[in-house]
């Protein structure tokens, strides 16, 4: 018993460490604060090549990355890989090309903080940014939720049986009526891990704006790109090489079928997956990102490096999840798989504190910059639009943000602390990816289309909304007996970000085209003169 | 001193070619010939994986190839140029930062 206490303590003791670390990093950072709100928004547009890839690759990158693509492999095979891993690769890369270094440059040249600020000046309507405003929030807080969630729910299964003293747990009933040891027993409970990272998260943030989330999402991505190296440099070993590891696959029943995608994928669920990556331009979060780089150059090494490096973090974790289909067999929790090959087959408690490590900074890399975005549209959309851009000083607008992102950060909390045992929460996060997807094209026409009109955008939201809550009724509300995480939901053997994508996309060519084109002085300044190649 | 620019290299051919390039990749993501093969690759890699982690780095390819040849040399230097005082061709938020701060 004393020596699980002391494996278990040895988890903690990584795990401190490394919040320990960030926290110096978060506090490092605001010494180089310069007191204006552009630094504490956009770090004074001065990120460089190295630290915009790092931290785009963080923020895009959740959990999901090496919890959820380990667990998917195990349950669905390998396809899972160019379903999501590969198609990312090619789909982000080009959205970080197409729009995010257009995004940047009329960033600098107007200004802006924020979507919704860029939104209703290109279509001159205080409409479109009202309308954006509550849509890019509520679909930014269930991403936000699915991360606090699966941090604290990490931190108590991963030091379970660490403080049996301090946090007993009782038993749970078995199916012939005795108590069996409840397996979270002694482990950090949910209250006390999902507060302990808000309030990690929320001081590096607080202290040093999107500053202190850039260098935090850098080492992060340190991090759990090492960590998920280890652990398959590893675990391979244990399972007698790779070459081993690959035949006891290629021999076991459960395994083999989940070397190919034949009877798990569909052909068109893999085609259509492409356009869930769209999302990415439109994650308030990434945008503020893209603003903070130096020159557009800064975005070079991030559009070459972005996919290999999904290459190296997806690789490792999806063999893992091969593999312990011959190690685990069927029948295994998919979001336990990871760790329970590392317990299994490693044993060493420092191993598993850097799993962990590497586990919460993936989600913990994703989490500051959805709060940092969401306190910067908060000051910027609603106090500073409504109050009028002069009402505020500097000081006051980074005083502002920095309330809000306290309140953002309890609400999301206190949301958590009620929703973490609600079954569907995680598919919600997978909802969410198909909203931002579907707002995709009001973000390609504002920057390449002249004849978008603010009446077209307004009814592609409002299509986009009508069909994207159609679907998601029928997924999680109708089909609210189905286990979560079962089978997404296909319509037509296709994504429902297809049919969601597609009513945004026709709504907003057919109203635009009905509609009065937008006067050419408004449109001008949003296009580079005629000539340039830009 | 003002440093010169190098002469960019993209032309209305090259960005096509990179954006015909793009759509060659995209075809070949649907790798429907491996989609019930089994083999390992070294041993150890299945068939499937291993063809889209190649395609992974083939993506980080087009996208340097891209900075090459398609990149948005005059985009850069628009960004950067002065928005004409008091035209229309300056939005709000353009006019609300350049409004000193009170502090």
């Amino acid at each position: 018993m004393m020596f699980a206490l002391a494996e278990g303590t040895q988890v903690v003791l990584v795990i401190v460490g490394y919040l320990g670390l960030l926290v110096a990093l978060g506090l490092a950072s605001n010494h180089f604060f310069k007191g204006t709100s552009a630094d504490y928004f956009v770090v004074s547009r001065s990120v460089g090549p190295f630290l915009l890839l790092m931290s785009i690759f963080g923020t895009t990158m959740t959990g999901f990355a090496m919890v959820g693509s380990t667990g998917k492999a195990y349950t669905t095979g390998v396809g899972v890989y160019g379903l999501m891993a590969s198609w990312s690769g090619l789909i982000h890369s080009a959205v970080f090309f197409v729009v995010g270094i257009r995004l940047w440059a009329l960033g600098k040249r107007y200004g802006y903080l924020t979507q919704c600020e860029f939104f209703r000046e290109r279509f001159a309507s205080p409409a479109v940014g009202y309308t954006l405003f509550p849509i890019l929030v509520l679909l930014v807080i269930p991403y936000l939720l699915v991360g606090v969630i699966s941090a604290g729910k990490f931190i108590q299964s991963t030091t379970a049986s660490a403080f049996p003293q301090w946090f007993p747990l009782p038993g749970i009933p078995g199916p012939d009526g005795t108590l069996r040891p409840n397996p979270l027993s002694g482990g950090i409970p949910y209250w006390l891990g999902a507060a302990v990272v808000c309030l990690i998260v929320l001081c590096y943030v607080f202290y040093g704006g999107l500053r202190g989330a850039v260098w935090a999402n850098t080492f992060q991505t340190l991090v759990f790109m090492a960590a998920g190296l280890v652990a398959f440099w590893l675990v391979a070993e244990k399972m007698g090489g790779l070459a081993e590891a690959g035949r006891r696959v290629a021999e076991s029943t459960y395994g083999a079928p989940r070397l190919v995608r034949e009877g798990l994928i569909g052909h068109g669920q893999f085609f259509s997956y492409f356009l869930v990556p769209l999302s990415v331009g439109m994650f308030p979060h990434l945008f503020q990102h893209w603003l903070t780089a130096r020159s557009a150059r800064s975005f070079r090494l991030t559009v070459v490096a972005h996919p290999i490096f999904i290459m190296l973090v997806w690789v490792p974790c999806i063999l893992i999840g091969l593999w312990a289909t011959a190690q685990l067999g069927p029948g295994a929790n998919p979001n336990a798989v990871l760790g329970r090959m590392v317990n299994q087959l490693v044993h060493s408690p420092i191993l598993t504190g850097i799993v962990a490590a590497g586990v919460l900074a993936a989600i913990m890399s994703s989490l500051d910059s959805q709060f940092m975005c969401l306190g910067t549209m908060f000051t910027q959309d609603i106090v500073v639009c409504l109050a009028g851009p002069d009402r505020f000083n500097d000081r006051q607008k980074i005083l502002l943000a920095r309330g809000f992102i306290v309140a953002i950060v309890t609400v999301t909390y206190l949301l958590s602390l009620g929703l973490k045992d609600t079954a569907h929460v995680f598919d919600l996060g997978v909802w969410c990816f198909s909203g931002f997807a579907a707002l995709f094209p009001l973000v390609f026409a504002a920057l390449y289309w002249r004849r978008a009109t603010a009446a077209g955008v307004l009814a592609a939201l409002a299509a986009a909304t009508a069909v994207w809550l159609a679907l998601f009724y029928r997924d999680i509300v109708a089909g609210a007996n189905r286990p979560p995480g079962e089978d997404e939901l296909l319509v037509f053997g296709l994504m429902p970000v297809v049919f969601i994508c597609a009513a945004s996309t026709l709504t907003l060519v057919v109203v635009s085209l009905l509609t009065r084109p937008p006067a050419p002085q408004i449109v001008e300044r949003f296009f580079p003169p005629a000539g340039r190649n830009a | 001193m003002t440093p010169v620019p190098p002469p960019s290299r993209t032309t209305p051919g090259s960005r096509r070619v990179v954006i015909v390039l793009f759509l060659v990749l995209f075809v070949l993501h649907h790798d429907f010939w491996a989609w019930s093969d089994r083999r390992l690759v070294l041993g150890f890699l299945p068939v499937g994986l291993f063809y889209h982690a190649l395609f992974s780095v083939a993506a980080g390819g087009l996208w340097a190839l891209a900075n090459h040849f398609a990149w948005p040399d005059a985009l850069e230097r628009w960004a950067s140029e002065p928005v004409q005082e008091g035209s229309a061709a300056r939005p709000a938020a353009a006019a609300a930062r350049a409004t000193p701060s009170a502090h």
